[in-house]
C-alpha cells in the first residue's frame, strides 16, 4: 500500500489536525465538568499571548522545552529513547550552582556566564554518559537506566541541598543566592538598556542560547559527518556496521550530546530565573521534552514550534486556573496530557485517513482531468 | 473448444496510485494443466495472483472459476473455490509442528486432541495419494526448506485446493530438491490438479509447463503452448528486447593473490559452528563463485572476509596486511585496503532506507576527506555528494535519475545498481558480492553481470556468493561449493555441471533426510 503523503500534509496539516482533536476532546472534558470551553480557551490564549508579560512567560517556558526537546530528539535520531532529561537537567543545575557559588564573587558576568553554560552541558553530559556506557557495553536498556537515573539525580540533589549547599540558618531547602555575575540577564533588563520598556518576566538570554543551539543541532544532525554516522546508526544499525561505524561509540556521542542539551535547561531555570538551586526545579520539563520532540518530529524547527505550544499551555493554563473558579490546575494538566496523547503518542493514528483522502482526491483529479 | 477453463481472468485492470499494475490482463488456464506465468519484477504477476486470491479487488474485469463467474472478496472465499496459494516466503509458524500448521485455521472441531487425530488421518491419506512426505510431528523451525515447501503444498491441498498457485517455488531449493518438487507437481497434475507456476526461471517453465503467459509492464505480451516457444523467445518477450545472459570467457591470465584466508572457523553465539576450516584465495582477474544452498555458511564467510564479523580462528592476508582472529579486519580498514563489499541483504546493510539516494551513496565512505568540507572537515560536502550520486546513477543507469529520492523508493534492481555503483566507484582490488541479482529483473541482471565481468577484466578479484546456480555458472571462472560451513568442493568452471554442483551442495546435511523420505515414499 502506498503510505506516502506530500510533506505539507505530513508535517503541516497532520499535526494541526491532531492538535485540533486534542483541543476538541479537552473542550468536551471542560464541558463535562460544567464549565465553558469557549471561556477557558479564550482565557488560555489571552493569558499566554494577550500581554507582553504573558508572552514573556510563554517564552520562558518554551526555552526550557526547546532544550529538553532537543535532548530527546538527538538521542532519538540515534535510535535511543532518552527518558532521563529530568535527571540530566537536575545535574546540569548542580554544575551551574557549584560554579556560580564558587566563582560568582570572582569572575565578571561575560566570563562567568559562558563557563556556567559549559558547566551545565558537561554535568548533564556526564549524567547521560553513565546509562550510555551501560547500554553500549553492558546491554542495559537505556530507557530503564535513564528513568532510574532521574531518581538518583533527584535524591542526590536533595542530599546535597540539605547537607551541603544550604546556607546555615536557612530553613528552606535551597542554595545560597548567586552573585549577580552568575545570573543570565533577563530580556526586559536587556530591553531597558536599549531604551524599551518591557514588563518584567522570567524570559532571559537563555532563549537566544536555545535558538543558537537549535541551529547547531540542525547542522550537527544533517550537515556534519558525525551527525551522518549518528543517523545511520539510528535508522539502520546493520548498515552502520557494514559502513564501519562503531555503534557503541555512537551511543556515547548521541547520549553525551543529548545529556548536554538537557543539562542546558538548567541555565534557563537556575541561572536565568531562580538565581539559586532549588528542589525539583526541573518540574517535569524533562518529560515534557519527550512530548515536544514527538510532536516536533525530532526536528529543531518542529521542536521550536512545539515548545511554543507547550509554553502557551503552561502559561495560559496558569491564568485559566487563576481566573476560572472550579477550573483547577489539574484541568490544565489534563489538557496537556490530551495533547501529548493525540499529537505525540497517537501522532500517526489519523494518518491512514489522510492517505485515503489524499489518494481519493488524486484519483478524482486524474479521472476528472 | 467447449471445455470450461479451470480459471479464467478476463480483462483485469488494477491501478495503484500512478502505477497501472494490471492493464486488461486475460489469463486462461485449462483444467489439469501446468500454466507458467512469467515476467520481470513489477510486471504485474503478483498483483494478478493477489486479485485472484482475493487480496485485492480488480478495478475492472471479471473472474471465472470452473466456468462460473465469481466474486472473490477475500482469501477465505478463494480457498472455498478450490484455490490454493503457496507464497514464495513460507507462511508457517516456526514454533508449531507441521501437523498444527496444517490444522491452524482449519481445525475440524473445537477440541484439539480429536481435531488433530482427524487431521492426521486425512493428511496420512493425502500424503500417500500425492507422495508429498512431511514429518508431521517435527517443529517447522527444524525442517529443511524442501520439506517446508512440501508442507505448504500439503496445507493448500488439505484445504481442498484443486487449483494450486506456486509463487517462485524453487527460489530456495537445491537442484535436487527442485527436481523432487517437479516430480511431485507432475504427480499432482496426473491427479487432476491445475497448477499456475509463477517464476522467472525459464528453464523450469520449459521443463514443467504445458502453456505459458508472459507479462510485461502490466500487460500480457505473449500466451502460447510450451511446444511453440523457446527460452530465448520467452526472455525476449519478458524484457522486450534481445538479452544475452550467456557465458563470456575471461581471456585474462590470472594475476597475483589479492586475498588469502586460512583456516577460518566461526562459532556463533548459540555455540553452533557456522564456518569450519575454510581456506580460500582470490586472485586478480578472476570471479570465484561460491555456491551452496542458503544458510550453509556463505553469508558468514562474506561477513568475515569483509570485516563485519571476526572469526573464532583463522588468518587473513589482504593487500599486504596480515590479520588473525585476535586482531581481525574491520569494515573501515577493509575499505582502506581497497576491499569493497556488496552485501547480501542490500536493504538492511547496503543502504539506509530512510535516507535519500545521495546519502546512501556515501555509506561507508563518509569519512573520506574529499567528502568533507569546512575548516576542520566536520561538515559533509553535500553538493559533491549529490554530484557523485548523479554520476553513479548515470553510469549504472539507475532509474529514476533522482538523487533526492528516498532509497526505499527505488526498485530492487535499481537499489542494487546504486550499491554496485558506489562500491565500484572506489576502484576496488577485491570485490565481495552477495546475491547480486536477488529480486532483480532480467534487464538489470544482464547489466549487473556485464559490470562484474568488466571489473574482473580490469583486474579485480571478485568473490561471488549466489544461491542461483545459473548465475554462478554464467559468471564464475572457478567455483567453490559450501555445505554446513565447510568447503565441500572446488571446481574449475569447465568441470562444473548442475548435477555435480548439486551433489556437492547437498553433501552431508541432506543425506539422512533424503534416505528417510525415500524410505517413506510409497512404491
Amino acid at each position: 500500500m502506498n503510505q506516502t503523503l506530500p510533506r505539507w500534509i505530513d508535517v503541516g496539516l497532520l499535526p494541526l489536525w491532531n492538535l485540533l482533536v486534542a483541543l476538541l476532546v479537552t473542550g468536551l472534558v471542560v464541558l463535562a465538568i460544567g464549565q465553558s470551553p469557549q471561556q477557558a480557551f479564550a482565557l488560555l490564549l489571552q493569558g499566554a499571548l494577550g500581554s507582553a508579560r504573558g508572552i514573556g512567560y510563554t517564552l520562558y517556558y518554551a526555552t526550557t522545552f526547546i532544550f529538553t526537546g532537543l535532548a530527546v530528539a538527538v538521542a532519538y535520531q540515534a535510535g535511543l529513547f532518552n527518558i532521563g532529561g529530568e535527571g540530566q537537567a537536575t545535574f546540569g543545575g548542580l554544575g551551574v550552582t557549584l560554579l556560580a557559588l564558587g566563582l560568582g564573587s570572582v569572575l565578571p558576568a561575560p566570563l562567568l556566564l559562558p563557563l556556567l553554560v559549559l558547566a551545565a552541558a558537561i554535568f548533564g553530559m556526564v549524567w547521560a554518559l553513565v546509562p550510555a556506557y551501560l547500554q553500549a557495553w553492558r546491554g542495559s536498556h537505556i530507557v530503564i537506566t535513564t528513568i532510574m537515573f532521574n531518581f538518583l539525580a533527584s535524591s542526590l540533589n536533595v542530599y546535597l541541598l540539605v547537607n551541603w549547599l544550604r546556607p546555615g540558618g536557612n530553613m528552606s531547602v535551597e542554595s545560597a543566592v548567586f552573585a549577580d555575575s552568575a545570573r543570565m540577564p533577563s530580556l526586559h533588563s536587556l530591553a531597558a538598556i536599549c531604551g524599551w520598556e518591557l514588563p518584567s518576566s522570567p524570559a532571559n538570554l537563555s532563549l537566544l542560547l536555545a535558538l543558537l543551539i537549535c541551529a547547531f543541532v540542525y547542522w550537527f544532525l544533517w550537515k556534519s559527518g558525525a551527525g551522518y554516522a549518528l543517523r545511520v546508526v539510528g535508522s539502520a544499525p546493520r548498515a552502520a556496521h557494514f559502513a564501519g561505524i562503531n555503534p557503541r561509540l555512537q551511543v556515547l556521542v548521541a547520549m553525551g550530546l543529548s545529556g548536554a542539551l538537557a543539562g542546558l535547561a538548567a541555565i534557563n531555570e537556575v541561572s536565568g530565573v531562580q538565581g539559586k538551586l532549588t528542589l525539583d526545579f526541573v518540574a517535569g520539563a524533562g518529560f515534557t521534552g519527550i512530548a515536544v520532540s514527538l510532536m516536533g518530529r525530532s526536528h529543531p524547527v518542529g521542536i521550536i514550534l512545539a515548545s511554543l505550544l507547550f509554553g502557551m499551555l503552561y502559561q495560559g493554563g496558569v491564568e485559566v486556573s487563576f481566573e476560572m473558579p472550579g477550573f483547577s490546575r489539574e484541568m490544565v494538566v489534563t489538557a496537556q496530557g490530551l495533547i501529548v496523547l493525540f499529537a505525540g503518542a497517537m501522532a500517526s493514528v489519523s494518518k491512514p485517513a489522510f492517505v485515503w483522502l489524499y489518494a481519493r482526491t488524486r484519483t478524482q483529479e486524474a479521472s476528472g482531468g | 473448444m467447449t471445455t470450461d477453463f479451470a480459471v479464467r481472468l478476463c480483462n483485469i485492470s488494477k491501478r495503484f496510485g500512478a502505477v497501472q499494475a494490471n492493464d486488461g490482463v486475460t489469463l486462461e488456464v485449462v483444467p489439469g494443466a501446468v500454466h507458467g506465468l512469467v515476467g520481470e519484477n513489477g510486471a504485474g504477476k503478483s498483483t494478478l495472483m493477489a486479485i485472484l486470491y482475493g487480496y485485492y479487488q480488480a478495478d475492472s474485469g471479471h473472474i471465472e472459476v470452473a466456468g462460473r463467474p465469481v466474486q472473490i472478496a477475500d482469501s477465505e472465499q478463494a480457498i472455498a473455490l478450490g484455490l490454493g496459494l503457496v507464497h514464495q516466503h513460507f507462511m508457517l509458524v516456526d514454533t508449531l509442528s507441521c501437523l498444527d500448521n496444517v490444522m491452524l485455521g482449519a481445525e475440524p472441531g473445537f477440541f484439539l486432541p480429536t481435531a488433530s487425530r482427524k487431521t492426521r488421518q486425512r493428511l496420512g491419506l493425502l500424503m500417500q495419494e500425492t507422495g508429498l512426505q512431511v514429518r508431521l510431528d517435527v517443529l517447522v523451525s527444524e525442517l529443511p526448506v524442501g520439506e517446508l515447501q512440501r508442507l505448504e503444498i500439503l496445507k493448500a491441498l488439505y484445504r481442498g485446493a484443486r487449483i494450486l498457485i506456486l509463487d517462485e517455488p524453487t527460489a530456495v531449493l537445491t537442484p535436487q530438491e527442485t527436481l523432487q518438487l517437479f516430480e511431485t507437481l507432475r504427480r499432482l497434475k496426473a491427479l487432476g490438479t491445475t497448477i499456475i507456476l509463477i517464476t522467472h526461471k525459464l528453464k523450469e517453465v520449459m521443463s514443467l509447463c504445458d502453456a505459458v503467459t508472459v507479462m510485461r509492464a502490466g500487460r500480457v505480451v505473449k500466451t502460447c503452448a510450451i511446444a511453440d516457444t523457446s527460452p530465448e523467445d520467452l526472455a525476449e518477450a519478458m524484457v522486450g528486447r534481445k538479452v544475452n545472459l550467456g557465458r563470456q570467457q575471461s581471456n585474462l591470465a590470472l594475476g597475483e593473490i589479492r586475498l588469502s584466508a586460512q583456516g577460518l572457523k566461526l562459532v556463533n553465539a548459540n555455540a553452533v559452528t557456522t564456518l569450519a576450516d575454510v581456506s580460500l584465495q582470490l586472485r586478480a582477474g578472476e570471479i570465484v563463485g561460491l555456491a551452496g544452498v542458503s544458510g550453509n555458511g556463505q553469508s558468514e564467510l562474506l561477513e568475515v572476509l569483509s570485516g563485519m564479523l571476526a572469526p573464532t580462528q583463522g588468518r587473513l592476508q589482504l593487500g599486504g596486511s596480515q590479520f588473525d582472529a585476535n586482531a581481525w579486519l574491520d569494515p573501515a580498514s577493509a575499505r582502506d585496503l581497497k576491499l569493497a563489499h556488496v552485501p547480501e541483504d542490500r536493504q538492511a546493510c547496503g543502504m539506509v532506507m530512510g535516507f535519500p539516494a545521495w546519502e546512501t551513496a556515501a555509506l561507508g565512505y563518509h569519512e573520506q576527506t574529499q567528502l568533507r568540507t569546512g575548516r576542520f572537515g566536520l561538515s559533509m560536502n553535500q553538493p559533491l555528494m549529490r554530484e557523485q550520486t548523479a554520476a553513479m546513477q548515470q553510469r549504472f543507469d539507475v532509474r529514476p535519475r533522482d538523487v533526492e529520492l528516498g532509497s526505499s523508493k527505488f526498485s530492487g534492481g535499481n537499489q542494487q545498481k546504486l550499491i554496485l555503483a558506489r562500491e565500484i566507484a572506489q576502484s576496488p582490488t577485491v570485490l565481495l558480492v552477495g546475491q547480486p541479482t536477488r529480486g532483480v529483473d532480467i534487464g538489470a541482471i544482464e547489466f549487473i553481470h556485464q559490470q562484474l565481468r568488466a571489473l574482473r577484466d580490469a583486474g579485480c578479484a571478485v568473490l561471488l556468493v549466489s544461491s542461483e546456480l545459473d548465475e554462478i555458472l554464467t559468471l564464475a571462472d572457478r567455483v567453490i561449493v559450501m555445505n554446513g560451513g565447510r568447503i565441500t568442493g572446488e571446481l574449475a568452471i569447465d568441470e562444473c555441471d548442475e548435477t555435480r554442483l548439486g551433489l556437492l551442495m547437498a553433501a552431508q546435511a541432506d543425506l539422512p533426510e533424503q534416505a528417510q523420505s525415500a524410505e517413506a515414499m510409497p512404491a
